[in-house]
């Protein structure tokens, strides 16, 4: 499977990446040539394997439902860039 | 053209935990902006996310309440998006493997019984808040509610009608509370409801295009929503024009749905399984535990009152509706030793109505069952009449008296002395010649006028039964 460089624009607006568009044909070829890989990988015959959701063979541990954490907001909200009324600030968003 | 409505439902339950899914920070509703916010639910880096055992719990209740599939193993995934109010970039949900499976829930509409599928339920976490009105160019960002545990519940799409959706909307509502897992505030968010709804012609079988209508919190939006968004499609589609699937906002104070283009672009989200957290496992012992704890369900009691008590269907069906009422008119039966009948009138009728008015619930009650069973007691055992327990139930309502002490204290007890009822019959009587002269000449109705000055003169507290036998018995001759 190839990609397009339109694919390759759509795909770094989704992760909110920022790329040089010089760069967007040799992006468009490494990520094509990735799938290709994968599309060879899927010639193998997987009927009957579990599906692997984690490369750890073990299961989650869970933990018991009891407050363990204490208000740090002061300290968190140091390293913000903006903070008012005790909110975190960001530029307008609207739906 | 005949247009056929196809509705699904997702609803996001809140489930009722102390602490968020996945770090031990506090999910208490109202708390000063960003004061429950950890490092785990702000996304800070080198954090990693622990499972809360209680939220594995309830969803597994929950998928053994609808008879579901629940899968020994499920798995958690990132659904990436980029938001404001959702600091890590990703949003922990479930996607291929989800905790509870195909399941099902009988509605109730018109009489009829109706089964509508449940798809699945995944767990997932919740998002922060945005709060856009108090700044000019910027937006407000409170994180409380993010890592808020929400189970999603998915139906399928087998609904026909609003009357359909909200009866389903509702029937997991009560569900979820009768299971302690969801508080089921929808004031508070507690539980929320996406509609898809899709239009075909009467007759088809495959699917129209469909919409999804968000942010909807009460039950008469998502009537209201629906009827609406029916309109509009039902107009595009008959001028010839082809329905757009995407996710609209419903607006309650315009009555109308508008499209949230912004989150159209986005509706990629390139799932992938978490490498975080681990495949959860649901053990026999689990499984166990949460099948021995399981309450009667609603289905269930309703039979069983249906059965028991020999109520109709209707009363049942709103006496079961919730846990707290079913404990109630039960209790109200064992300690009043009264009629179930009798009970259940009472309490659909007079005592719900009243809180109704005064927009509590039945835990709210200002009468608590005991003080309410006393008053029934009092009308079996005829010492009051039934209008005049009406006055005895207000005043109740308005004071922490017993039943007993306000008969006693307003003097309603009840005249069945039939001495007392025959002076009283025997002075009307004679007041009234003309009435009575009308009565013996055959006019019936008349007797209703006697009844009536009776009752006037005891002040409603003359048997009526006594009552009735006297006066036909004196005006016989």
């Amino acid at each position: 499977m190839s990609l397009t460089t339109d694919d390759v624009n759509q795909i770094a607006y989704l992760a909110r990446l920022g790329i040089d568009h010089q760069d967007t044909s040799s992006y468009t070829q490494n990520l094509s040539d990735m799938l290709e890989l994968v599309a060879q990988m899927q010639a193998v015959n997987t009927e009957n394997i579990e599906p692997m959701a984690h490369p750890l063979d073990n299961i989650q541990r869970l933990r018991p439902d009891i407050i363990t954490e204490t208000n740090q907001r002061d300290a968190f909200q140091t390293i913000a860039p903006q903070v008012e009324d005790k909110l975190y600030l960001v530029p307008k968003v609207i739906d | 053209m005949q247009w056929e409505t196809v509705i699904g439902l997702e609803i996001h339950a809140q489930l009722a935990t102390n602490t968020k899914i996945f770090s031990g920070a506090s999910t208490a509703y109202g708390a000063e902006p960003n004061t429950q916010a950890c490092a785990v639910d702000l996304g800070l880096p080198g954090v990693l996310p622990v499972l809360n055992q209680e939220v594995v719990r309830m969803a597994v209740k929950f998928g053994m309440a609808i008879e579901a599939e629940v899968a020994d193993t499920s798995v958690f995934a990132r659904k990436n998006y980029f938001y404001p109010d959702l600091p890590k970039g990703y949003q922990i949900s479930q996607m291929d493997h989800p905790i509870v499976g195909l399941g099902h829930l009988d509605i109730e509409v018109a009489g009829e019984t109706k089964r509508v599928g449940v798809t699945r339920a995944h767990l997932e976490e919740d998002a922060g808040k945005s709060l856009h009105e108090n700044f000019a160019d910027s937006t407000g960002i409170d994180l409380n509610r993010a890592g808020t545990p929400l189970l999603e519940i998915v139906s399928e799409p087998d609904m026909r009608s609003a009357k359909e959706a909200v009866a389903y909307m509702r029937k997991i509502h009560e569900l979820v509370q009768y299971l302690d897992i969801c508080d089921g505030n929808m004031q508070e968010g507690s539980f929320r409801c996406d509609v898809n709804i899709s239009l075909r012609p009467q007759g088809q079988t495959e699917y129209g295009t469909r919409a999804e209508l968000k942010n909807i919190n009460s039950f008469k939006f998502v009537e209201k929503a629906i009827y609406g968004e029916v309109e509009r499609q039902k107009e595009i589609l008959e001028a010839g024009g082809s329905i757009v699937q995407e996710t609209r906002l419903y607006d309650a104070d315009k009555d109308e749905t508008r499209s949230m283009r912004s989150k159209e672009e986005a509706n990629d989200y390139r799932y992938f399984p978490d490498p975080d957290l681990l495949p959860v496992y649901i053990s026999p012992e689990l499984r166990a535990a949460v099948k021995a704890d399981l309450p009667e369900l609603p289905d269930t009691k309703k039979q069983r009152f249906i059965q028991d008590y020999h109520l109709d269907n209707e009363t049942a069906y709103k006496l079961a509706s919730s846990k707290e009422l079913a404990n109630y008119f039960e209790t109200v039966v064992k300690q009043s030793n009264c009629e179930a009948k009798l009970c259940s009138n009472w309490v659909t009728v007079e005592l719900l109505g009243a809180l109704n008015k005064s927009n509590l619930s039945i835990q709210e009650s200002p009468i608590a069952a005991p003080r309410f069973a006393e008053l029934l007691k009092r009308i079996a055992d005829e010492t009051i009449s039934g209008k005049i327990a009406k006055q005895v139930f207000e005043f109740m309502w308005n004071s922490a008296d017993s039943a007993d002490d306000i008969i006693e204290k307003q003097g309603l007890k009840q005249i069945t002395d039939s001495g007392a009822i025959e002076a009283i019959i025997d002075k009307i009587i004679a007041d009234n010649p003309a009435q009575v002269e009308q009565y013996l000449s055959g006019k019936d109705k008349v007797f209703g006028f006697f009844v009536g000055q009776t009752m006037k003169q005891s002040q409603g507290k003359a048997n009526p039964a006594e009552v009735n036998k006297i006066l036909k018995a004196k005006l016989k001759r």
